[in-house]
């Protein structure tokens, strides 16, 4: 990732941080939101696989997190690794015949995972309070040491996306990460090389939904209060807009573009009933000039550089 | 099975048959290839050398014996031949074209030792030092010539048994589909078993022992290549 770019975000970080106020919250959502597009790069970027389903296990993470904590007086921190756990068993379970399609057919299978489980979360209201939501999630913390102070929390976040990073650059440059580009690439190609492609499918499945349900009970915890819509068609939406835009299959770009597409609305709040358009306007412009994502920009600006012999 | 390379080949065929839907594109086919052998398989367009090479290493459904090594493997999916040592390079290449000449010889290593890796990258920049300059560059971004040579590269980075070629000339200048076949012929005096598709009949049957006529899915004929006095002798077989 390019020095300019680290600086113009460690810029803005440390200007919320400074100034406070409504953009902590934005930027804290974006923390959580690439913690959960971090995990989708996984499956859909180094993999090349197609997932609509991945708020299903966000859903887990956050409804799991909630109701352990708020029924069952759980520690957070314990109750967000035991929902991980629980994300990561039904990812198996649910991946093993679900990866066995491709393409479209593995889309829509995707798409009715997450709807399944939108419709649990309505329904099931002994156990998820159905639309009214689960209130009272405490803030995240260990024993006596919560974290309730906003600029703590977005630190907080900070460090566990930086942490999400790390894992996901070590993976990526791995054997592991290059036999996952490799089936991202071809699949015949790759099983003819000794790559058992159903294995490694269902590992970067299984990450993806371990990423997803961190970032489903980070959002319980720091907002507070969960609800079905939380998990719905509107964050598979917005975590597809912010994957491709930051870069799809690119270690830094779910980051980037969670906190790109974040910051974007709030840029154009001024603009009124125009907010929309011009939301989607500037991502459109992003898409048809950049379609590898923000995160190639630098890879353009350093070849450039090297042409010129600068 | 007698052979001219002993009796027991290190892969044989039988009844090998391959549908795409209603079509027969490989109707029930023998071949072998004995350790150590160079066999070449021809055919006009359409005759199903690919669909054959695909069958063999069970990229596609296909019904049918295969043997290698004595062992029965017919059940086994295409990453445990690979496993086994039977390693396709495929029409086109296959290469994976956003990762660098490196990152795809090391995927050619998949099922190695780390201490094996620098051994076998020596090896292969011995055959095409081309690669070794080339080391950090997107595939993509690389010749027809240099491609071919990073696909031959990277399976022999597996240190295959059996190594299989779909028209590997293809698409590329008369020099430089010389210099990659001339290296399979090498290979193959070092003891590599080779059993190549191509196009190019008059180059492969200078390298083959063997040569198998494949036309409408039908084995047509099958000779060894000293028999052969000029390409007119196997075109009959073509028209079937």
């Amino acid at each position: 990732m390019s020095v300019g770019c680290v600086l113009v975000v460690g810029l803005l970080f440390g200007a919320v941080l400074v100034y406070g106020g409504y953009l902590i919250t934005v930027l804290q959502l974006a923390m959580i939101y690439g913690i959960f597009c971090l995990g989708l790069n996984f499956f859909m970027g180094y993999t090349g696989q197609a997932s609509f389903g991945q708020n299903a296990f966000a859903a887990i993470g956050g409804y799991g997190t909630a109701i352990l904590c708020v029924e069952y007086k759980w520690e957070p921190a314990l109750a967000l690794v035991f929902s991980m756990a629980a994300a990561g068993l039904t990812s198996l379970v649910v991946g093993y015949p679900t990866l066995r399609l491709r393409g479209h057919y593995l889309a829509m299978a995707t798409f009715a995972l997450g709807l399944i489980t939108y419709d649990i979360s309505v329904q099931w209201t002994s156990l998820t309070q159905g639309y009214m939501g689960y209130a009272g999630i405490p803030p995240l913390g260990i024993g006596p040491f919560t974290i309730e102070d906003e600029r703590l929390k977005l630190l907080c976040l900070v460090v566990l996306l930086l942490i999400g990073l790390w894992i996901s650059q070590r993976l990526r440059d791995s054997r592991f990460g290059r036999a996952l580009r490799a089936i991202s690439g071809s699949e015949n190609g790759a099983a003819a090389l000794g790559i058992r492609i159903s294995r490694y499918k269902l590992a970067a499945f299984v990450i993806a939904a371990l990423y997803a349900s961190a970032a489903g009970s980070l959002f319980a915890h720091v907002v507070g209060f969960i609800s079905p819509e939380v998990f719905g068609l509107q964050m598979v939406v917005v975590t597809f807009t912010m994957l491709y835009v930051g870069g799809i299959g690119t270690v830094y770009g779910p980051a980037l573009g969670a906190i790109v597409a974040s910051l974007l609305p709030e840029i154009f709040r001024s603009a009124g009933r125009f907010q929309d358009i011009a939301y989607s306007a500037v991502l459109l412009l992003m898409l048809i000039f950049e379609p590898k994502g923000l995160s190639a920009l630098a890879g353009l600006v350093r070849s450039r550089r090297a042409k010129s012999g600068g | 099975m007698r052979t001219a390379f002993g009796d027991m080949p290190l892969m044989a065929v039988k009844d090998l048959a391959a549908n795409y839907g209603h079509i027969a594109a490989l109707k029930p086919t023998n071949l072998h290839v004995a350790s150590g052998e160079f066999v070449t398989v021809l055919g006009p367009n359409g005759a199903g050398k690919t669909t054959l090479l695909r069958a063999i290493t069970r990229l596609i459904a296909s019904s049918g014996r295969i043997v290698f090594e004595g062992r029965d493997v017919s059940g086994l999916r295409t990453h445990e031949l690979a496993k086994l040592g039977i390693i396709m390079v495929p029409e086109g290449r296959g290469l994976f074209g956003e990762m660098s000449v490196r990152e795809n010889l090391l995927l050619g290593a998949y099922g190695s030792g780390a201490a094996d890796i620098e051994p076998r990258f020596e090896r292969v920049f011995g055959l095409f030092p081309r690669l070794r300059e080339r080391i950090d560059q997107i595939a993509a971004s690389m010749s027809g010539g240099e491609q071919q040579m990073l696909a031959v590269g990277r399976a022999l980075m597996a240190e295959p048994k059996l190594l299989i070629l779909d028209e590997p000339s293809l698409g590329l200048a008369p020099r430089v589909a010389f210099e990659i076949l001339s290296t399979l012929g090498q290979l193959n005096k070092g003891g590599l078993s080779i059993l190549l598709v191509e196009q190019k009949a008059p180059l492969a049957l200078r390298l083959a022992q063997r040569v198998y006529v494949l036309s409408s899915g039908c084995i047509r004929a099958e000779l060894p290549t000293y028999e052969i006095k000029s390409y007119r002798d196997l075109t009959r077989y073509y028209f079937h």
